[in-house]
């Protein structure tokens, strides 16, 4: 079941270069997937704006009401995808199909116009990143090492993260080279997705959770992901979601503060990612050491004082790197750490559900979270209703530490 | 499948793929050295230093070529003979007989944008400060005064269509007037605070006296404000890009009344009887609307060309709502009459 490049169980942890090898090809397959997926569909979100505002000529407002139709496709289809690849036993092909639906989105937009059309091409896509989401992780939980499942994750993350930051650069690139040319853009992505699908078909092994045993029911799916082992890890996922302010806002405060964040507007989500990159293994590897509940405390500590930098009267370019690297160790001690403790609390045959229902607690806890803060914000502006997040999320903190008590075995 | 087949078969898709988009893109490159070559050639002539003498129109130029995105004029006599290129390339533009102003984007990995006032001879003649996407500018009649507004961001997901604009009232002469979202907010005799307004779309009067856009709360009013006493008050309510007529007595603008998200009509509003006609186009417009005399209005349409190219096309139609809408100079965007 464990595959991996070369198996050492007694190295040692610190010689880096030796340790990452130890993370199973699986995960580096799956990753490499995420990879070529990822800069597919970046290419075609970084353009999105320019080509729906000067081309198709959509005025930015419906580009905004577009967006917002985005986040609430995916959440649904997430459970939904998960159930299914612990239902099937074989969360490789429900991945397969929600990487294929995504890719086929691309050549989609080639021959749409006007709002609906497009509209309807990229909820397809965002359908297909719901669905994969759950059982690829429940996939990298399967072929990794239990002790290294926070390296595995901060691994995959990684790779991905690549990918999201090479995309915008590729479809500027190719922008550059054929001005105008959004249909280059659609089918050089759509090859880079039909490139990523190949992968995962080919080389990603049939992983078959419970190793084909008893099928799993929706009833006990459902008593699995509402029993004892997940209450209370859901529970904290949804306190600490619920108290998580969108990025996207906390760039706005940081250029409502000063000009320079307003000028370099678009690398401020630059910055996070590096920093993410950066650090998604090596927080991976000190979840897997210390805990990885522990982690995704401390990362929402990190959250917190991102908070306060942000509505720190002051400006300047110190404080908002500083808001960056603090939201870049977030995302790298929440979003990998996340799927890596719920994947193990889970019984195996409900591993994806159980992920999935993780992961849709947070999306839809942080969508809420959006809105209240949207709301607060237009009422008493950026400042204060950052402090008052930060007041809530210090109250918060020490609570979702006592619900994952003992969640670390 | 053993693993060497699978190897065999993914270098198979690696080809295919590659040599896929590959071709696909260098097709498009082809194609569009082909289109560019075969551009039916925009008629060009005349002499700026005489054209500015007479009334004319300053515009961006949006015919494919060689001029595109270039501010070019044309006399009023004839607006849709040759045009002469300035050198300067905006994105949007508004001129007065002495100086213009034009906002451009520097296109990168990292677009910025910048504003900037043209003298006379179209060159540079001084940065003004901007933030975010340039959306709409305006000089007063005098060409004392600039107005720019940006699109600082577009929108937040969690509350779509809102968005967050700024701008700000410059004198040519150097000294910035104040960022209008800063200015006191008057609605029904009550101040407005929330954080959400924004002010867009400036109209001025004279020296101190201005119209622009007002919205809070999903709701937009035409406003007129005093750059002395830093105020704006309501007059009227669904105003988008107010645009006041030559003898100050009308505004033009975009009303988004009970359309779809994204959709206006061009309305005008009388200042002195407070009545509202709508205009005989009833396409969708999003401009701020420019007269062109006292009873003609200019708007810019997006229009996709033959090829698959988008360009755009300048407006008039009766301010009176009658007649109906002609397209005064094709391949032309953000009209400025200049008398």
């Amino acid at each position: 079941m464990y595959v991996s490049l070369r198996d050492r169980p007694g190295s040692d942890e610190d010689r880096s270069g030796r340790a990452l090898r130890r993370v199973s090809s699986t995960v580096f397959l799956l990753g490499t997937v995420s990879l070529l997926t990822d800069v597919s569909s970046e290419m075609v979100a970084s353009v999105l704006p320019l080509y729906l505002t000067a081309s198709v000529g959509l005025s930015l407002f419906a580009y905004g009401f577009l967006d917002g139709m985005y986040q609430g496709v995916s959440a649904v289809v997430r459970i939904a995808g998960g159930f299914a690849g612990d239902r099937g036993g074989q969360p490789k092909w429900i991945a397969v199909l929600g990487y294929g639906v995504s890719a086929l989105s691309r050549l989609a937009l080639l021959p749409a116009a006007g709002f609906a059309a497009i509209t309807a091409v990229v909820t397809a896509d965002r359908l297909g990143k719901g669905l994969r989401t759950a059982p690829r992780d429940a996939l990298i939980v399967e072929a990794s090492d239990p002790a290294l499942l926070g390296r595995s994750f901060g691994v995959h993350r990684a790779l991905d993260t690549v990918g999201a930051a090479l995309g915008p650069l590729v479809a500027f690139a190719l922008l550059a080279s054929v001005p105008g040319s959004y249909d280059s853009i659609f089918v050089v992505s759509f090859a880079f997705a039909v490139v990523g699908v190949a992968v995962l078909v080919l080389f990603v092994p049939n992983l078959r959770t419970a190793g084909g045993a008893a099928r799993i029911g929706l009833r006990l799916a459902l008593r699995e992901v509402s029993g004892r082992r997940l209450r209370r890890p859901l529970l904290a996922a949804g306190v600490l979601g619920l108290l998580t302010v969108g990025d996207g806002f906390l760039y706005l405060s940081l250029q409502e503060r000063d000009n320079l964040a307003a000028v370099y507007f678009p690398l401020l989500y630059v910055g996070t990612n590096v920093a993410y990159l950066a650090l998604a293994v090596p927080l991976g590897r000190v979840a897997d050491r210390v805990g990885r509940a522990r982690v995704l405390v401390a990362g929402h500590g990190a959250l917190l004082c991102c908070y306060l930098l942000a509505a720190w009267p002051a400006g300047g370019p110190a404080l908002t790197v500083g808001v960056l690297v603090l939201l870049g160790v977030f995302y790298a001690a929440t979003d990998g750490v996340l799927p890596a403790l719920i994947g193990r609390l889970v019984l195996p045959e409900a591993r994806g559900s159980g992920i999935a229902a993780a992961q849709t607690v947070v999306a839809l806890t942080r969508f809420a979270a959006s809105l209240l803060f949207g709301l607060l914000w237009t009422v008493q502006g950026p400042g204060r209703s950052l402090l008052l997040f930060a007041a809530l999320l210090t109250a918060a903190v020490p609570v979702a530490a006592w619900l994952l008590r003992g969640s670390d075995r | 499948m053993n693993a060497r087949l699978r190897v065999l078969v993914f270098a198979a898709i690696l080809v295919v793929a590659g040599l896929g988009a590959g071709g696909f893109v260098w097709n498009e490159r082809q194609g569009q050295a082909r289109t560019r070559a075969a551009a039916p050639v925009v008629a060009q002539g005349g002499d700026l230093t005489s054209l500015r003498a007479r009334p004319h129109l300053v515009f961006r130029s949006t015919a494919l070529g060689d001029g595109y995105g270039k501010v070019a004029v044309v006399p009023l006599s004839a607006p849709d003979g040759p045009r002469t290129f300035t050198p300067a390339s905006c994105e949007r533009v508004h001129a007065t007989a002495g100086d213009a102003v034009c906002l451009f984007a520097d296109r990168g990995l990292v677009t910025t944008y910048h504003s900037r006032l043209l003298d006379s001879s179209w060159r540079p003649a001084r940065e003004l400060p901007l933030t975010g996407l340039p959306s709409r500018a305006r000089l007063s009649r005098d060409g004392s005064l600039v107005a720019t507004t940006t699109f600082v961001h577009g929108d937040s997901y969690a509350d779509p269509g809102q968005f967050s604009t700024r701008t700000v009232v410059t004198r040519t002469d150097g000294d910035v007037v104040g960022d209008l979202e800063k200015f006191q907010l008057v609605v029904d005799g009550k101040v407005v605070k929330a954080a959400d307004r924004n002010l867009w779309g400036v109209t001025f009067a004279d020296d101190d006296k201005f119209y622009a856009t007002a919205a809070s709360g999903g709701r937009t009013w035409l406003v007129e404000g005093s750059l002395r006493r830093r105020t704006v008050s309501a007059l009227h309510a669904d105003v988008e890009c107010p645009s006041l007529s030559p003898d100050g007595t009308r505004i033009a603008y975009k009303k988004h009344g009970d359309l779809a998200p994204g959709r206006w009509r061009l309305a005008v509003h009388d200042l002195r009887t407070g009545e509202e006609t709508l205009l005989a186009e009833t396409r969708s417009v999003d401009d701020q609307a420019e007269w062109l005399d006292d009873t003609t209005v200019l708007y810019g349409l997006p229009r996709t060309a033959g090829n698959g190219a988008a360009t755009s096309d300048v407006w008039r139609v009766p301010a009176d709502g009658g007649g109906r809408p002609e397209v005064l100079v094709p391949d032309a965007w953000s009209p400025a009459v200049v008398r």
